[in-house]
């Protein structure tokens, strides 16, 4: 069975069931659970779901003691850049203790935060942080692009027995899709093809799934076949997946809303570069945001960011075979 | 039971064993530098000198309550009951380290004897134990969670972030500050501004409202008193306190950072090394937390001198046992590095 809702309520469901499955899953954060009408509240009550002061290092480092003391802590963090004051418990605690104590201690925590708020949130809180945490072993990172894959990928987060950090675009949350009732897992480290296509492979996360979706459907009436490749999580990647695709298509054009510098699609270009090189029947493309912070107006807000357009006409040039300049 | 006229012969006998199990393990631990060059990787903490803040603090613990300390971390295992033959071959990146060699010096670990993991960053095993806190809290475990750290560790958001946490949520944590007056190499009246101000450090407990108190961490059964009762007040789910225990550092922070092939050793302490002040040093060398205990405890007849020397010969025995463990244990496969990274 399933219902349409939206992609916030569809992770509401994940966490509500998982605590309803599990007494060991806690719920905190800043801002949440402030009064008794809140439905977290009202069901699992004061000791499993808190609001905490405006503390991440105590906040991210509580859940990572609890974790390997017997609970499995959701942090909400709201904004992946509110992470950066306690970076530390992020990427140099969370996923060090299982290996340091020489796999005595397991760390089932999930960070949970918003992230790539392209509405004139400006500098500060309109990022996309995920290449900074894809490359920390020990540390997974989920960032789903439908509600369905909200629900499943943060059921699957909840119930791994390592930190993952769950990162869920702003621009999505009002997005409606149909989601499984009950239990209902999409597992990390396995990707998921959006839209099958033959002659082009479109590798995208999150938001930009959608608007290479939206590319897709235009390229579809000037006869581009466009598959669309939805990796669902950046940590573990699943290479095979986007490789058996290029092998398919021999075309690959990879859209990230990060800026390119370091971003996840260098990274995939680089894998396919190792593994799909001798499929390939043209140059990559990589789609991303230009190396600038955001800005604040929405002109200089959309040129820096990628779009459906700047999609399009790098699926041209790639079926065009054309090479583009340093 | 917090008063320390009440600890029986035989519970301050154990006190005493293991304050010398300490000292003779983090000696051990030093002597490798020149006795064994080579062995010891990276950077190794001895906490000699804590003796009385570590036994005073834990000999007033029930068995399934928790330890989290830092990083200066070798202590604390041997008292919960970790052979100190595992901690040693740990140090020395064995494969029958207590973590496999997967963690050193650093990052020692015994889940199973309430020892779950140590940060070597400053301040953030802080946060570990508070939320360990919350989990004894939420499954209603019973449990006390007894969290050390250095002076340098309460400059650091960590410790203002943690203690106001527990202090709201009233978590079962004792918060044990060891003041031993060096974060580093850098003395606490550089850095610290109650030390500057000549308050004590436990001062920054008015923060959060909730106790806070100074006690000669050079004598043993002061720790035990005031650790013992903070931790009968988390107990009775009142919430957590910040004891300090003020004492002396008697090693320097860490082995001289050498880059291979330069042998690495260990320094005299900073006060001689770098501020140059022998005197400072000699002055709290005389307070040895081993020694004045040993006196109390032959003083007053609870030990003879010579039941107190047994206890030294048994674990001189005990530790030299321990390095010629580690010695022989095999290094790990190197394929090995590439499990634990997920459960």
């Amino acid at each position: 069975m399933a219902r349409e809702m939206m992609f916030a309520e569809a992770m509401a469901a994940a966490i509500m069931e998982e605590m309803q499955r599990d007494p060991n899953v806690v719920f905190y954060g800043q801002n949440m659970a402030m009064t008794e009408r809140d439905p977290f509240l009202k069901r699992f009550g004061k000791e499993r779901v808190r609001i905490t002061p405006i503390s991440e290092t105590a906040e991210i480092g509580a859940g990572v003691g609890a974790a390997m003391t017997g609970l499995r802590p959701i942090v909400e963090l709201y904004m992946n850049e509110f992470m950066l004051v306690a970076f530390d418990q992020v990427i140099n605690e969370a996923p060090r203790m299982r290996y340091m104590s020489g796999g005595q201690v397991k760390v089932p925590l999930v960070l949970k935060a918003g992230f790539g708020f392209a509405a004139g949130w400006a500098g500060q809180h309109s990022n996309c942080l995920y290449h900074t945490m894809m490359g920390i072993p020990g540390l997974k990172v989920a960032i789903p692009s439908t509600p369905a894959d909200a629900k499943g990928l943060l059921t699957a987060a909840i119930r791994d027995e390592n930190p993952v950090v769950y990162l869920h675009h702003y621009m999505l949350m009002l997005d409606k899709g149909n989601v499984p009732e009950g239990d209902f897992i999409v597992p990390l480290g396995v990707a998921d093809i959006k839209r099958a296509g033959t002659d082009v492979t479109i590798v995208a996360t999150a938001w930009m799934v959608k608007k290479s979706l939206a590319a897709a459907e235009e390229l579809a009436k000037e006869g581009v076949s466009a598959e669309v490749v939805d990796p669902r999580t950046l940590a573990p990647l699943d290479v095979k997946t986007i490789v058996g695709s290029v092998k398919k298509t021999g075309r690959l054009v990879l859209v990230d809303q990060a800026p390119r510098q370091s971003s996840a699609a260098a990274v995939i270009a680089g894998e396919v570069a190792e593994h799909g090189f001798g499929y390939l029947k043209a140059p990559v493309r990589m789609v991303t945001a230009l190396d600038t912070p955001i800005p604040y107006s929405e002109p200089l807000e959309r040129y820096v960011l990628p779009d459906e357009e700047k999609i399009i006409s790098a699926v041209k040039s790639v079926m065009a075979k054309q090479s583009v300049g340093v | 039971m917090t008063k320390a006229e009440a600890l029986s012969s035989e519970r301050l006998i154990w006190m005493y064993a293991q304050m010398v199990r300490i000292r003779e393990f983090e000696e051990r631990v030093k002597r490798t530098f020149t006795e064994h060059p080579g062995v010891m990787r990276g950077h190794a903490h001895l906490g000699d000198g804590a003796e009385g803040a570590i036994v005073g603090a834990l000999a007033t613990r029930a068995e399934h309550d928790l330890v989290m300390p830092s990083y200066r971390c070798h202590g604390y295992p041997l008292v919960l009951g970790t052979p100190a033959r595992n901690l040693m071959a740990e140090i020395y990146g064995r494969k029958d380290g207590v973590c496999g060699g997967f963690g050193g010096s650093m990052h020692l670990a015994d889940p199973a004897r309430h020892f779950p993991c140590t940060s070597g960053i400053i301040a953030q095993s802080i946060a570990h134990a508070t939320g360990a806190g919350l989990t004894a809290q939420v499954k209603k475990t019973g449990q006390v969670v007894y969290c050390f750290f250095g002076d340098g560790a309460t400059k650091q958001g960590g410790f203002y972030e943690s203690l106001n946490l527990a202090a709201i949520w009233k978590l079962p944590v004792v918060y044990v500050l060891e003041n031993n007056q060096y974060q580093a190499y850098t003395h606490v009246s550089l850095e610290d501004a109650n030390e500057m101000a000549g308050d004590p450090l436990s001062q920054k407990a008015q923060a959060f409202s909730i106790p806070g108190e100074t006690v000669d961490g050079t004598h043993v059964l002061e720790v035990f008193e005031a650790v013992g009762q903070a931790a009968n007040r988390a107990r009775d789910g009142k919430g957590p306190s910040l004891v300090e225990a003020k004492f002396y550092r008697l090693s320097a922070h860490g082995n001289a950072i050498t880059v291979p092939p330069v042998p690495t050793q260990f320094p005299e302490h900073e006060a001689v090394e770098v501020y140059g002040n022998k005197a400072e040093y000699a002055e709290w060398k005389s307070k040895d937390p081993i020694v004045k205990f040993r006196a109390r405890l032959v003083g007053n007849g609870t030990l003879t001198d010579a039941a107190a020397k047994q206890i030294e010969d048994r674990v001189a025995t005990e530790m030299e046992e321990a390095v010629q463990f580690a010695l022989a244990s095999p290094l790990p496969a190197p394929e090995e590095a590439v499990k634990h990274v997920c459960a």
